[in-house]
């Protein structure tokens, strides 16, 4: 599983940086999505998989006497989940504005902020 | 010593942000209590700043959860002179806004994300909690996006484009760290991860993660191969926006920097010469940069790269003494770097463009304006009285010590580039006369003669406050420096910070 796991991670990052490098600008947005999914299943993963043992005390007992699955890395991917939702939907909005502003997907074209003077 | 008196300044702002938000559209009423607020925080940070220098460090645990299983805010001296300047910032920004921002940016709740961003700001100061900072991180940045494309014109949506994909990178990377901390010592505290990570064997793997920290940290802080995104996006915004992005959102990515590799990752000699290295190429690449730069706010963009080099290499050195001079640059270079965007805003309003080859006689139409803009320029290049000058000397004396010539050859070169591209700018702007105008080009009508007296004092008076606290910088520097000294020292013995976080027992038991 954690090798299944591993390999998974490797992708989405590859994949990631990989669009991130081509011109496109919604090619750009997949990239940072598919980069930012292989971080959360990274913090997953580094959190150890722990199958079938949730976080709960059993009513009969006052402390945790089995191995357990460590909640923390799925409060902090939930976390990282909801920040990341806002931002991906915030980004989804700019490149619609910059696309109805210059008429263009390409991010070679933005060059009004480019000195042209030197 | 414990107290939840160390959260209020970002309580504040946080409840200000949603007071404005209530008054959505109701503009003057937004302003008056953004001024108001932002003098009642500067109040509390003088406090905070006065407790944490008598008191010690203080420590607020959220929820009562004891560290390290709870989120931890910390406020040692770094903090809360962290918190102290960012407030000034804040204030003049603020008080600057009520005329040099646009009436339309100010009903689509310029206010309220003001405020959002310097409780972000605030927040990533005090917390003590790696994954909290995370959090206070992505907060800033959505601020600092809306902020950088409220209004939307064509050249801030392209900037902003450039801006959003870094920082969204960056904030990958962060987090990738983050997990692989996670990993190798199952705690985010920051005190508890100092101790469990100088326990780790695996040091390849620790300092990997603290490399991927430094990327992402480098990113937000502008440092050599990082930057580019810095000087094609800073210049478009509006100039009170720019002034919080130049004087404070880099020198975040600063603070963070400082508290990891000093408090966690203590950097081995492999990481101190990459970090030496870096400042050199940011410091070069920085002033050449700012030398063939037309446009005004895009050449102070690159003297913000330029000086941001000024602070990894006090990292680089890694000695108390440069360490304190590094810190003095950074407090020196929020409130310079703050005031140098409000000054371009202000010529700006005068003359209708940051071109230099189109400015000029700004000395003979504005003689008192021009003096203190000559002191804002002059504490930035460092003339020894003035504030930029004596954090050079510690780090001049600290790379003689190491015998880092290069990095000194760097700072020696940086520093006569930055007081050249000033000389240039000021006779180009405020000396030579001003060029007359193509046929075909509209007259501009100056916008700043227009203002009522009063609207002038507010767009003036953030300049004079953030110039007299440079000049007490500069004057007293004495005083700044027994700070910068103090907080080097807890840098470098990080006891006291751990045992105020964990209690007396955490160092005995390793």
């Amino acid at each position: 599983m954690e090798l299944l796991f591993v390999v998974l991670i490797g992708i989405l990052y590859g994949a990631g940086i990989y669009l991130m490098l081509r011109r496109s600008m919604v090619k750009l947005l997949v990239g940072l999505l598919l980069l930012g999914n292989g971080a959360n299943l990274l913090i997953f993963l580094l959190g150890d998989l722990i199958k079938g043992h949730p976080p709960v005390i059993s009513p009969d007992s006052s402390v945790f006497t089995a191995i357990y699955a460590d909640p923390i890395p799925q409060s902090l991917i939930l976390t990282a989940i909801v920040i990341s939702f806002g931002l991906q939907s915030f980004a989804i909005i700019l490149l619609k504005k910059v696309y109805l502003a210059t008429g263009s997907d390409n991010l070679d074209d933005l060059l009004n902020t480019h000195d042209l003077d030197i | 010593m414990t107290s939840n008196f160390i959260i209020l300044p970002l309580l504040l702002h946080m409840a200000t942000a949603i007071v404005l938000m209530f008054l959505w559209k109701r503009i003057t009423a937004q302003r008056i209590i953004s001024v108001i607020s932002n003098v009642i925080i500067l109040i509390v940070g003088i406090l905070l700043f006065i407790q944490t220098w008598k008191t010690g460090i203080i420590t607020m645990q959220a929820g009562n959860w004891p560290a390290p299983f709870g989120i931890t805010f910390v406020a040692d001296v770094f903090s809360s002179t962290m918190v102290l300047f960012t407030a000034i910032s804040a204030l003049a920004v603020s008080i600057y806004s009520t005329v040099g921002i646009n009436r339309a940016r100010m009903k689509y709740g310029y206010f309220p994300i003001f405020h959002f961003l310097f409780m972000g700001l605030n927040g990533a100061f005090l917390t003590g909690d790696v994954f909290n900072l995370y959090v206070w991180f992505e907060i800033v940045i959505i601020s600092s996006f809306v902020l950088m494309t409220l209004g939307g014109k064509k050249p801030q949506m392209e900037s902003a484009i450039k801006y959003v994909a870094m920082n969204m990178l960056a904030s990958v990377i962060f987090l990738t760290a983050i997990a692989i901390l996670y990993g190798l010592t199952g705690s985010l505290n920051m005190a508890d991860l100092s101790i469990k990570i100088a326990q780790i064997e695996n040091r390849g793997l620790v300092n990997v993660t603290g490399l991927l920290f430094f990327i992402g940290f480098g990113i937000k802080s502008a440092v050599f191969p990082l930057y580019y995104w810095l000087p094609s996006s800073y210049h478009t915004p509006p100039s009170a926006i720019a002034a919080i992005f130049g004087g404070l959102l880099t020198k975040v990515g600063i603070y963070a920097l400082f508290r990891f590799f000093t408090l966690i990752f203590i950097p081995n000699e492999f990481i101190t010469t990459a970090f030496s290295l870096i400042a050199v190429a940011t410091l070069i690449t920085g002033a050449l940069g700012s030398i063939i730069k037309r446009d005004m706010r895009r050449m102070f963009s690159y003297l913000i790269v330029c000086h941001i080099g000024f602070m990894i290499a006090g990292l680089g050195l890694f000695t108390e003494v440069a360490l304190a001079g590094a810190l003095f640059y950074l407090f020196h270079d929020i409130i310079v770097k703050t005031n140098l965007f409000l000054v371009s805003g202000i010529i700006y309003r005068i003359k209708g463009t940051m071109d230099m080859p189109k400015l000029g006689s700004l000395y003979a139409e504005y003689p008192k304006l021009s003096l203190i803009m000559a002191i804002v320029f002059f504490s930035l290049v460092g003339i020894p009285p003035l504030s930029g000058f004596w954090p050079k000397i510690n780090l001049f004396q600290a790379g003689f010590f190491a015998g880092d010539y290069l990095l000194i050859a760097a700072m020696i070169i940086a520093s006569f580039v930055t007081l050249y591209v000033i000389a240039k700018m000021w006779t180009e702007v405020f000396w030579k006369t001003e060029p007359p105008l193509n046929p075909e080009e509209k007259v501009y009508i100056d916008g700043f003669t227009i203002l009522k007296p009063f609207s002038k004092l507010l767009l003036v008076f953030p300049v004079i406050m953030l110039m007299m606290v440079s000049l007490y910088i500069g004057f007293g520097a004495e005083n700044i420096m027994v700070i910068s000294k103090h907080i080097a020292a807890q840098m470098m013995d990080t006891s006291p910070y751990i045992k105020a976080v964990l209690g007396n027992e955490a160092l005995n038991i390793q």
